[in-house]
């Protein structure tokens, strides 16, 4: 496996075989998902103490748990008695995580409680301290979300972030700029047949596929398509500067910069109320963050390597599960203002519905391309012809107009960025390197 | 046999056949045809399933229609559009079309108003079975259940709510690019 021809980053080459190879998929889960910060859950999922829910990280299984003191915990779902997977519920409230096996069992803080005969079977040697449940090495909230690594030595949740956090603000952050504030209202879990990474990268600022959605261009399903408006959303970016910007640590982000003193456009006008109310939040936005912040928009970003986002319309956070080369488990978050009026959340859940996922209109499409784009790339001649990530090579400028490196035109130079990184945790990079040395600095001074 | 009984045999019989041409429109791609079958203020629902502990099942398994996220919760402009965009050729994932076959049995008039003898409204339980295929080998099965509630129009028998449960939590299919 030699992963500096896999990943021809000056040549804009990469090899279809990090799509569809087996032996690659393994070393995947073992060198990037055990290190890299993963999505699990959001806050407003497990609100009370005894809270759970189930969750993953890269192929298994874990528990979001808000234990009886309210502290969060990410414990892997498998007993460590014979593995058994103690919580096969997807949400609840619990005190105690009882196995079905041999009914040892945990508390929500993950220690081992319950031992059916121990005073007869293991007194004096088995001790419990040492049979809690797995749990992460670092855990992190940030504005609601929740995030896990398995790697103690991982910098710490923001430093990995980077600069992504300006766009991932934007995402997380009230419609009116108030911080965070969001709450998931449900999620969609499907699987489809294709390499977690197609997903991934789609969302990391491949702009480029827009005509594969041409189909609810046409007809228009946006929140104004009554009033006549074609396309699948409102135009928020009208007139506005588009940028793809990436990051040392293999995030990326397509965010648009409105034009300076940016005016509400109208939006949701099949819904008067709506409309009023969005224009309300864009001008508390405005004044909250000042003309210059609040030009910040976010359309997708993609934090490495599989959390990625959908800024507005809709809005929502894409986690891209592993299950083997060619099959991944997607998760996709709504996201609302907790504190939004029940007539947005109504329009914004049902647009939400209609727009994403396996039966939105828009998203079928990019189900369709994923799945034919992996099917088409595992016969052994398709893999000794490289993917082409020749786009716009070159066109970036570092730290302008935003931190990151910078494309005002469409770009793949967060695609290719996002593999330099991800070829570095396969090749196991020390943390400095993959998250870029300044960072790392930049967190221990 | 009541008479009662015999009124409501003959309304499943009646519907069934109702449901029948549904299931012949929409598997012979006669989407707009298919859409006049729907009445103007049609529901249309598909939960999302939860696997939820023992006693939990009223409160929690199904998402609930007119809250949050579910697979479908929409009306007839929305179901409008999804033909429309159909239409287009250009929706890649119906594009090149899909052939499904529609099997709807076990069908049961649960209750109709103001009674079974002259039924303007009927709530129908019955099973489905679709097949998917699409492109080369692309096999789906989708199997779950339907609750309508059928409506007498001017025009004939009119859906005027249908609630799809699908026997999934994970939904193991790429998309839901067909009717149900
Ligand atoms: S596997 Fe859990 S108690 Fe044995
Ligand atoms: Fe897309």
């Amino acid at each position: 496996m030699n992963l500096d021809t896999m990943i021809d980053l000056e040549g804009g080459r990469i090899s279809r075989e990090i799509f569809v190879s087996r032996d690659i998929f393994d070393r995947e889960q073992e060198q990037v998902f055990t290190r890299a910060w993963l999505f699990v859950g959001h806050e407003s999922q497990v609100p009370n103490p005894g809270d759970f829910f189930v969750s993953r990280m890269g192929t298994e299984s874990v528990i979001l748990c808000r234990d009886q003191a309210g502290a969060l915990h990410v414990f892997l779902n498998s007993c460590r008695h014979r593995g058994m997977k103690i919580c096969r519920y997807e949400q609840g409230n619990t005190s105690l995580f009882v196995c079905p096996y041999h009914s040892w069992s945990y508390t929500t803080d993950g220690k081992l409680q319950g031992v059916p005969l121990y005073r007869v079977l293991y007194e004096g040697t088995l001790n419990r301290d040492d049979w809690s449940l797995v749990e992460v090495a670092k855990l992190a909230t940030y504005k609601g979300t929740v995030w896990a690594t398995w790697d103690p030595q991982a910098p710490e949740f923001l430093t990995y972030l980077g600069d992504a956090v300006d766009h991932l603000d934007q995402v997380l952050d009230c419609r009116d700029g108030r911080p965070g504030g969001s709450e998931v209202i449900g999620v969609h879990k499907w699987i489809l047949p294709a390499n977690w990474k197609f997903a991934a990268e789609n969302f990391l600022g491949d702009t480029y596929h827009n005509p594969s959605h041409r189909s609810v261009d046409m007809i228009g399903i946006g929140p104004s398509a009554q009033r006549g408006a074609k396309g699948r959303r409102d135009n928020e970016y009208e007139g506005g500067q588009h940028v793809w910007v990436s990051f040392p640590a293999g995030h990326g982000v397509h965010s648009v910069l409105s034009r300076p003193d940016p005016e509400y456009g109208g939006s949701y006008q099949q819904y008067p109320e709506v409309d009023e109310y969005f224009r309300h939040c864009f001008e508390a936005r405005k004044q909250r963050l000042g003309t210059e912040r609040a030009r910040l928009l976010p359309f997708t970003g993609n934090l490495f390597p599989n959390a990625s986002y959908h800024g507005r319309q809709p809005r929502g956070i894409c986690v891209w599960h592993p299950h083997g080369a060619t099959e991944t488990e997607a998760w996709r978050f709504f996201l609302v203002d907790a504190d939004a009026p029940a007539s947005v959340k109504d329009v914004l859940r049902r647009f939400y519905m209609r727009y994403s996922g396996p039966a939105g209109m828009t998203e079928q499409d990019d189900m369709e391309n994923w799945l034919y784009a992996t099917a088409a790339s595992q016969g052994p001649i398709a893999r000794r012809h490289p993917f082409n990530y020749q786009q716009s090579i070159g066109a970036f400028r570092t730290g302008d107009p935003l931190p990151g490196d910078v494309s005002l035109q469409m770009t793949e130079q967060n695609a290719r960025n996002y593999y330099r990184v991800w070829r570095g945790y396969m090749q196991g990079d020390p943390w400095a390197a993959l998250i870029g040395a300044p960072a790392l600095r930049a967190a221990a001074e | 046999m009541s008479a009662e009984d015999a009124a409501r045999r003959a309304l499943a019989a009646e519907l069934a056949e109702f449901l029948y041409l549904e299931a012949d429109l929409l598997d012979e791609r006669r989407f707009t045809e298919w859409l006049d079958l729907l009445a103007e203020d049609l529901i249309y629902f598909m939960p999302i399933r939860h696997n939820v502990k023992f006693g939990q099942h009223a409160a929690r398994e199904n998402t609930r229609q007119g809250e949050g996220i579910s697979w479908f919760d929409e009306d007839k402009w929305t179901l409008g559009k999804r033909v429309e965009q159909i239409l287009t050729g250009v929706h890649y994932a119906e594009e090149p079309l899909s052939r499904t076959a529609h099997l709807v049995t076990n069908i049961r008039v649960i209750s109709a108003t103001p009674s079974f003898a002259a039924a303007e409204t009927a709530e129908v339980s019955s099973r489905f079975l679709i097949q998917q295929n699409r492109v080369e080998y692309e096999t789906t099965q989708f199997v779950g259940r339907r609750r309508d509630i059928l409506r007498r129009e001017a025009a004939g028998w009119r859906i005027a709510r249908r609630e799809i449960i699908l026997e999934q939590n994970v939904l193991v299919a790429k998309n839901l690019s067909i009717f149900f």
